[in-house]
C-alpha cells in the first residue's frame, strides 16, 4: 500500500446534535464522550508492585519495565528467565502461562525479543516478561515451570531459530524435520525458499513459490 | 517338509523368553537358520508404533499422531502438527492493518467472527478507539452466533466420531440457518470477514433482526433435542464417562482454556473475567461441571449454547432499531503508536489472543496468534494415556480442535 499522508483529523462534526435549551450548561463538556488524549503512550512501570517484587525476589532481573494500554512489560536479562518465571508463578500467584512468542529486531542488538505472557487468576491481570536475545544464543526454557510453554516454544525455535535450554523435547513443530531456514525472521523471504522438495520443475520452479517473472511474485523487504 | 525336526536352541528360546528378547532373537534366528524360523510378526511385540491420521476423519483435519500402543492401550501419544502451516503471521507483516482481518478468517475456519473480533479488538487497544455501543451489540451477536455454530459443529462431528449418526443431521441443520444469517449479514458463510477496525463493515436491516429473533425463540427447543439424543443416551454415556479426565489444577499447568477448563471445575470465562464490548452489562452464567471427562465437557457446551441463546435475546433486545453508527473513529490509514499490545477473547474453543508489535508504519511488525486449539492440543498425550484407541477418537473430538488454526 503506498503510504498516504494521514489526513488531518477533522474537527469531530458530530457536536451533540439535539439542541439543549433544557439543559444546564454542563451538558456540552459531557456530551461528546470524553475521548482519550489520540497519543497513547507508554508510561513507566519500574514503581509498579509486581515490578517491585521481582527485584526484590530475583536479584539483578528487571532491566525495564513499562506500562501501556494498563499491561506491563519487564524486560528482564535472558539468563534470568526461568528464575523470573518461577518467582512469578510462586510468588505472584502468575499461574497460567498464555503464550511465549519472540520479535525480530533484525537490526538491533541483541536481535531477538522473546515474549512471554503470564495470567493470574487471583489479580485476573496478565504481565509480560521480555528478554533480548542475540542470535545463536540459548535461552533457558521454561517449560520444566510451565507444562503449557512446551509448545510454544517449541513453536519459537521452528519460527525464529531460537534454541531453549533444557527444553525437553525441542524440535521443529509446524515446518518438518529437515526444514532449513527460519520463517518468522525478517530475513526469510516471504515467497519462500527453495525446500529441495519440488516434484515438477518445469511447473514450480527452485525457489519454491511463484516464479521471477509471476505478477504476482511480491518481494517484501 | 521338517516337522519331526529335533527343536533348535533358538527354537526352545523362543518358549521362554519375553517379547523383547523374543524380538531379538527371532531376527538373530531367522539370520542363522535357513528354514523354518518365522520373521517376526505382530504377534511377536507387545507394544507397537501406529501412525493416526494424518488423513484419518476422526482428527478433524490433518492432524498426525503417532501413538505407542500396547495391544488396544495408549501408552504414549505424539501430536505431528503443522500440516497446514500458512505461515499467517508471516503474511500479516507483509499487509496493512485492515488488510490482515481476512486471514483471520482462515485460522479457526469455523469459527471466522471471533477471530475478526479478537483482531480488531487487538489493533483498536493498539490504536485506543472507542467502539459505537451499536457495534458492540451486533458484535457480540456475530460471536454469539458464531460459538452456537461452532458447537453445533462440534457437537455433529464429535457425535459421529464416536457412532452417532443422528445428531449430526440436527445439529447441521440448525448451523446451515445460522450460516444463512451470516450470508445475509456479510455475504459469506464461513470465511466472513465480517468485522473492521474500528467497528463494523456493515449495519443490520430490521428484517435480520427478527428472523434471528424468531431463530433464537426455536433454539432451546432444538437444543433439547440434541440433549435428548445424546444426555442420557446410554451408549453415549459408555463411550464419554470417565474418558480423558483432568482436573482443574492441570488444566491451568497445561494452558488449557475454554469449555475443557470450564469443565473441569475452573468457572473462567474471558466475557466474565475482562469484559470487552458490552458482556459485562448482559446477564448469563458461566457453565461449570466437575469430573472434567469427556461426558462433562459435552454437557458444558451444550450449555454453553444455551447461555448464547440468552446473551443474543438481550443483545436483539437492546439494539436500537433506528439505524446508527456503526464504525468508530478511526483514521483512513491506520498507524499506530510504535508499541505492542496483547489482547484475547473468548473463542469457542477457549482464549483466543493476539499480540502484535506496531512499528508505526501502517502494517504490523509483528503480528503473533495465541491459538487455543495449539494450546489445547498440548494436553491429548496426558488426557490419552492409558485409554483405548477407539477412546483417543472421542478425545480429539471433546478438545474441539480445528487445524487450521493449531497449524496457521
Amino acid at each position: 500500500m503506498a503510504e498516504e499522508t494521514p489526513p488531518p483529523v477533522p474537527p469531530p462534526s458530530d457536536a451533540p446534535a439535539e439542541p439543549a435549551p433544557a439543559a444546564p450548561a454542563a451538558a456540552p463538556a459531557a456530551a461528546p464522550k470524553a475521548a482519550p488524549p489520540k497519543k497513547v503512550e507508554a508510561t513507566d512501570a519500574s514503581a509498579h508492585p509486581w515490578v517491585e517484587s521481582l527485584r526484590s525476589g530475583v536479584a539483578g532481573s528487571v532491566i525495564s519495565a513499562k506500562e501501556f494500554a494498563r499491561q506491563v512489560t519487564v524486560v528482564v536479562p535472558r539468563e534470568q528467565v526461568a528464575a523470573v518465571a518461577r518467582h512469578l508463578k510462586d510468588v505472584e500467584d502468575f499461574r497460567y502461562c498464555v503464550d511465549v512468542t519472540a520479535v525480530d529486531w533484525r537490526d538491533r542488538e541483541p536481535r531477538f525479543d522473546v515474549v512471554y505472557h503470564f495470567y493470574s487468576f487471583s489479580k485476573n491481570d496478565r504481565i509480560r516478561v521480555k528478554c533480548g536475545v542475540g542470535d545463536g544464543e540459548e535461552v533457558p526454557s521454561i517449560a520444566e515451570v510451565f507444562l503449557a510453554a512446551n509448545w510454544p516454544e517449541r513453536e519459537t525455535w521452528d519460527m525464529f531459530g531460537i534454541p531453549f535450554a533444557g527444553h525437553p523435547d525441542l524440535r521443529r513443530i509446524l515446518t518438518w524435520e529437515g526444514f532449513h531456514g527460519y520463517p518468522l525472521r525478517k530475513d526469510f523471504p516471504v515467497e519462500g525458499i527453495d525446500t529441495g522438495a519440488a516434484v515438477y520443475p518445469e511447473e514450480w520452479p527452485e525457489g519454491g513459490g511463484p516464479a521471477p517473472d509471476d505478477p504476482n511474485r511480491k518481494t517484501v523487504s | 517338509m521338517s516337522d519331526d525336526r529335533p527343536l533348535s536352541e533358538a527354537d526352545k528360546a523362543l518358549a521362554t523368553q519375553t517379547a523383547e528378547e523374543l524380538r531379538a532373537a527371532a531376527l538373530a534366528a531367522a539370520e542363522s537358520l535357513p528354514v523354518d524360523v518365522h520373521p517376526p510378526t505382530l504377534f511377536d511385540v507387545q507394544e507397537m508404533e501406529l501412525n493416526f491420521g494424518p488423513q484419518h476423519p476422526s482428527t478433524h483435519g490433518v492432524l498426525r499422531l503417532v501413538i505407542r500402543v500396547d495391544g488396544e492401550r495408549i501408552l504414549h501419544t505424539l501430536p505431528d502438527v503443522g500440516y497446514l502451516h500458512r505461515g499467517t503471521e508471516k503474511l500479516f507483516e507483509t499487509e496493512t492493518y485492515p488488510m490482515g482481518i481476512p486471514h483471520t478468517d482462515r485460522l479457526d475456519y469455523v469459527a471466522a467472527a471471533t477471530n475478526n473480533h479478537a483482531y480488531c479488538l487487538t489493533i483498536e487497544k493498539l490504536l485506543a478507539v472507542e467502539i459505537p455501543r451499536r457495534a458492540q451489540l451486533i458484535r457480540v451477536i456475530l460471536d454469539e452466533l458464531q460459538r452456537l455454530s461452532s458447537h453445533l459443529v462440534w457437537l455433529g462431528t464429535s457425535g459421529i466420531d464416536l457412532g452417532a449418526v443422528t445428531p449430526f443431521w440436527y445439529a447441521f441443520r440448525e448451523r446451515e440457518q445460522i450460516l444463512d444469517f451470516f450470508e445475509e449479514y456479510c455475504g459469506a458463510r464461513l470465511t466472513l470477514n465480517c468485522m473492521r477496525i474500528g467497528g463494523l463493515p456493515f449495519d443490520i436491516t430490521a428484517g435480520w433482526v427478527e428472523r434471528l429473533m424468531e431463530f433464537v425463540d426455536d433454539l432451546p427447543s432444538r437444543i433439547d433435542d440434541y440433549e435428548q439424543l445424546l444426555t442420557d443416551n446410554r451408549i453415549w454415556k459408555k463411550r464419554t464417562v470417565g474418558i480423558g479426565v483432568i482436573s482443574g489444577e492441570e488444566c491451568i499447568e497445561w494452558g488449557v482454556t475454554g469449555p475443557v477448563l470450564r469443565a473441569s471445575g475452573v468457572e473462567w470465562d474471558l466475557r466474565r473475567a475482562q469484559p470487552y464490548e458490552c458482556y459485562d452489562e448482559l446477564d448469563f452464567a458461566i457453565p461449570t461441571r466437575v469430573n472434567g471427562d469427556t461426558y462433562d465437557r459435552y454437557i458444558v457446551r451444550v450449555q454453553e449454547m444455551r447461555q448464547s441463546v440468552r446473551i443474543l435475546r438481550q443483545c436483539l433486545e437492546r439494539l436500537p432499531l433506528p439505524p446508527g453508527e456503526f464504525r468508530g473513529k478511526v483514521p483512513r490509514v491506520i498507524k499506530p503508536v510504535a508499541e505492542e499490545v496483547y489482547a484475547s477473547i473468548e473463542s469457542p474453543k477457549g482464549e483466543l489472543g493476539f499480540y502484535c508489535v506496531s512499528n508505526g508504519t501502517n502494517r504490523p511488525y509483528r503480528m503473533h496468534v495465541r491459538p487455543p486449539s495449539f494450546i489445547n492440543l498440548q494436553a491429548l498425550p496426558r488426557l490419552a494415556k492409558g485409554h483405548l484407541v477407539s477412546d483417543l477418537v472421542a478425545l480429539i473430538g471433546t478438545i474441539d480442535i480445528v487445524l487450521g488454526e493449531v497449524d496457521r
